[in-house]
């Protein structure tokens, strides 16, 4: 049976000596990012910002400018109108009104009656108002918080506080580069963006996860190796299934933004750019990062020698004697 | 590894094709034969959250601070009652007021003292009565707050319900969020106009008379007797001012039954109350005809009838210049009963049903030209192996819908492109494996102890790395709102399937292909 065969056998890159590219590069990825949010911000979608977005079908193609000049008049403020997929398919988004809760089902009231028979039916209409979205923000940043420390003293209680660190250095990286990403793009932020850069966040852990605990493994088996060259071999014996795993996930993602209707495309694109940055930060930032902590056999000694002596124990001696390049 | 006992393969077959069987009724069923269930076998299919079936969504937020407020006013009151009972010995006092969560007030005499705290002690539990010297402070306890902001919430949540179901909708559901906010979901609803009208009115209802010796002037200037206040008429009236005394003849709750009807061709409400209701009513009507009756509605004057004859019966009518919509919200509003508190609509998401539809076609053919090219994937790459896992994908994917279902948990879009994401993923844990069984057959090992190293080292890693997602995904479901939550439960239960899956229905296989050809070499 003919057989993809994407990533060579025996694989050997530098993957700790590229550090001297990785790591100005990804500084130079996340101070635009932080430059970029700080200086063009985020374009937040009303579940942040709070307001109106309503969504028409209209008969007959949708005359924008009409719409445009129709809701313009209305004295509502800030008002966009975009076409949204199909020519008859119309976003309306409008500021969030001065006062309360009840301006803006009035103002929702307005648009609806100005609109009149212009619209085939409405698609849908949300609003939020000033409360709950200052809330949405708050539980947002709590729950992407919580994750991430969740994660450190997890990977911290099964590893060792570098591989910890390390991973939490790559997490954080990735969700930066994808916030810059949103701010670059002006992609819509809204709470499934949150989601998204919370998959990504599990995304880039557990592609982490997986080489380091090779990392760890490898450790073992080899008592001598220069640490730096265990560090390049742990890559590269887990960069056929990092990439076949990266591949998979990638073609469901695309599948997802081609096909997946336009509600959830922003989505889509956030993630298809997580993993990428995700599989790139995991061999490229968590790996040699390993050293710059000075991740050493001693600072893992006690761990060793008591899972050493069971079931990895027996194989230790055969293994290590088949030594690769 | 490749020991796997009998009851092992026996729970591993079952669970896959339990999958199956609880998976089926969202592709073989239509949602009216789910309902009627007459089977042995499962009909539950997923809930559609209202993003994919169309429906509408309001968040409402209850004001507890006014019921609270409400609250002490009734204490103030009472207080007043107690030290100046009608036809009783009264005792002076001054300056009592409602201030933050207490009422307080000063007594005039020293000598009344004593007799003061005895008559108010005993006013209303959960208050707590301090003194110092002639001034009475009555605090409202932590605990009888929250008695009260429960109670509130029941019966805002009851009445609530009342008058959604009196529009005659499919299905709402009803519930509260965190503390003071109540979400309904109405499915199928696409103008939430009418709702949000219902929903926004507390509806208490408040029969006065009005006071008609004072005069209108004074009262706009800010000079009317104490015991009336100003209250308007309707805007279409132009906001005409009546002058209304405090005194509540008949409240709302006395009402039992309100309908629209029509008089002399004009919209009417016609309102029928209890016994207790009809006796004050009656008594009140007696003593006071020709004075004018005013109806208030959410403070508002609704109509100001001249009483013409003691109406004794225990029922009336309401007549305005309404039209008949307003007429059928009223008497809805009336029949449902008030709001213990009023209430705001935080937010609204309302999806037409074209939306919804188009959403679950797009959701599908997504997911399922992601299926195909991940299959095709796996299957170039590792071969036979490969195959072995993309029929385990299949078993993932129905384990995932059947649990969904099973759970009765909300599929929304977020949640869908979850399952795409696992479908993904789901491949990772198997991907891991093979690699690694890859891995050790280069090394040399035979193909039984390649297949059973390949398993045990990655079996770490494995659970690793999911239970690193997996605490990730339950934070988020937990402090996460809205899409957040229906993306972490299709994630979480995705992890699960997916290890479940790779460690015990992919192993399966191999190993009964392993005891079936006993292979000399892996094509791996």
């Amino acid at each position: 049976m003919f057989k993809l065969n994407i990533v060579p056998e025996n694989t050997n890159f530098n993957f700790v000596g590229s550090r001297r590219f990785a790591y100005p590069l990804s500084i130079l990825l996340v101070v635009a990012s932080i430059a970029m949010f700080t200086l063009q911000g985020l374009n937040f979608g009303i579940d942040f910002r709070g307001g109106i977005l309503i969504e028409i079908k209209t008969q007959g193609p949708a005359d924008v400018e009409q719409l445009r000049s129709d809701i313009g008049g209305l004295n509502l403020g800030e008002v966009q109108i975009q076409e949204f997929g199909e020519p008859d398919d119309v976003l309306i988004r409008v500021q969030q009104q001065d006062g309360e809760e009840d301006e803006q089902i009035r103002a929702i009231e307005t648009i609806k009656s100005a609109l009149g028979d212009q619209v085939a039916e409405y698609r849908r209409t949300e609003f939020v108002g000033p409360t709950v979205g200052a809330e949405l923000i708050e539980s947002a940043i709590w729950a992407v918080t919580l994750a991430i420390g969740a994660i450190l003293i997890y990977i911290w209680f099964r590893f060792e506080w570098q591989f910890g660190v390390g991973a939490v250095i790559a997490l954080t990286h990735d969700v930066i580069t994808t916030i810059g990403l949103f701010a670059v793009t002006q992609l819509e932020f809204n709470l499934a963006t949150v989601a998204a850069i919370l998959t990504i966040a599990g995304y880039s852990i557990n592609d982490t996860v997986v080489i380091y605990d090779r990392v760890r493994e490898e450790l073992r088996r080899y008592k001598k190796m220069d640490m730096s060259a265990l560090l390049n071999l742990a890559a590269n014996r887990t960069l056929s299934r990092t990439f076949m795993t990266s591949v998979t996930t990638l073609i469901a993602l695309i599948a997802l933004a081609i096909f997946g209707g336009s509600i959830i495309r922003d989505f889509s694109i956030a993630m298809i750019w997580g993993v990428v940055i995700g599989t790139y930060s995991s061999v490229f930032i968590a790996v040699p990062i390993l050293l710059v902590l000075k991740l050493s056999r001693e600072s893992l000694s006690a761990g060793l020698d008591e899972e050493g002596g069971e079931a990895e124990g027996a194989d230790a001696p055969e293994d290590g004697s088949e030594s690769r390049p | 590894m490749v020991n796997y006992s009998r009851w092992a393969m026996i729970v591993t077959v079952v669970v896959s094709l339990l999958g199956v069987v609880y998976a089926a009724p969202n592709f073989l069923l239509s949602p009216e034969q789910a309902e009627h269930n007459y089977s042995l076998l499962p009909t539950k299919q997923m809930n559609l959250g209202l993003d994919l079936q169309g429906g509408s969504s309001l968040l409402l937020d209850v004001d507890i601070s006014s019921a609270i407020r409400e609250t002490l006013e009734s204490v103030e009151s009472s207080v007043r009652r107690e030290l100046r009972p009608r036809g009783g010995e009264r005792i002076g006092y001054q300056n009592l007021r409602v201030e933050g969560e207490t009422v307080r007030f000063n007594v005039r005499d020293d000598a009344d003292i004593e007799e003061a705290r005895k008559r108010v002690s005993g006013i209303e539990s959960g208050f707590t009565l301090e003194t110092n010297g002639a001034s009475f402070v009555l605090s409202m306890s932590e605990a009888a707050r929250n008695e009260r902001r429960q109670t509130v919430m029941e019966q805002a949540r009851e009445i609530v319900g009342r008058r959604v179901n009196e529009l005659g909708v499919t299905e709402p559901t009803i519930q509260q969020q965190g503390e003071e906010r109540i979400l309904v979901q109405v499915p199928g609803l696409d103008d939430p106009e009418e709702l949000k009208a219902i929903l926004g009115k507390t509806a208490k209802m408040s029969f006065h008379l009005v006071d008609e010796d004072a005069s209108l002037q004074d009262a706009l200037n800010g000079r009317g007797p104490a015991g009336s206040y100003l209250r308007y008429g309707p805007e279409r009236e132009g906001r005409l001012p009546y002058v209304v005394k405090r005194e509540i003849i008949v409240s709302g709750e006395h009402l039992v039954d309100s309908q629209p009807s029509f008089q002399d061709g004009q919209p009417i409400v016609t309102f029928r109350f209890d016994t207790v209701g009809a006796r004050l009513f009656g008594e009140a009507t007696q003593e006071n005809v020709g004075t004018r009756l005013a109806i208030l509605l959410d403070n508002e004057v609704i109509s100001a009838p001249v009483i013409r004859s003691a109406i004794l019966g225990g029922s009336g009518i309401i007549t305005g210049r309404f039209t008949v919509q307003e007429v059928n919200n009223l008497s809805l509003l009336l029949r449902a009963g008030a709001l213990p508190a009023p209430m705001t609509v935080l937010e609204e998401r309302t999806v037409g049903p074209g939306l919804g539809q188009d959403s679950i076609e797009a959701g599908k053919v997504a997911s399922i030209i992601g299926l195909i090219a991940v299959v095709v994937f796996i299957v170039a790459s590792y071969g036979l192996f490969g195959v072995m896992a993309a029929v385990a994908l299949l078993f993932n994917i129905s384990l995932i819908i059947a649990l969904l279902s099973l759970l009765q948990a909300t599929l929304t879009l977020p949640g869908i492109a979850g399952i795409v994401l696992t479908i993904g993923m789901a491949v990772d844990a198997n991907v891991l494996i093979l690699e690694r069984i890859r891995e050790e057959t280069r090394n040399g090992r035979t193909p039984i102890s390649a297949i059973d190293a390949g398993y045990r080292r990655a079996l770490t890693t494995i659970i690793d790395s999911n239970l690193t997602t997996l605490i990730a995904a339950i934070l988020l479901f937990q402090f996460g709102t809205g899409p957040i939550k229906g993306f972490a439960v299709t994630l979480s239960i995705g992890i699960v399937t997916s290890m479940f899956t790779a460690l015990m229905l992919t192993r399966l296989f191999v190993v009964v292909w392993l005891r079936r050809t006993r292979p000399q070499t892996l094509a791996i």
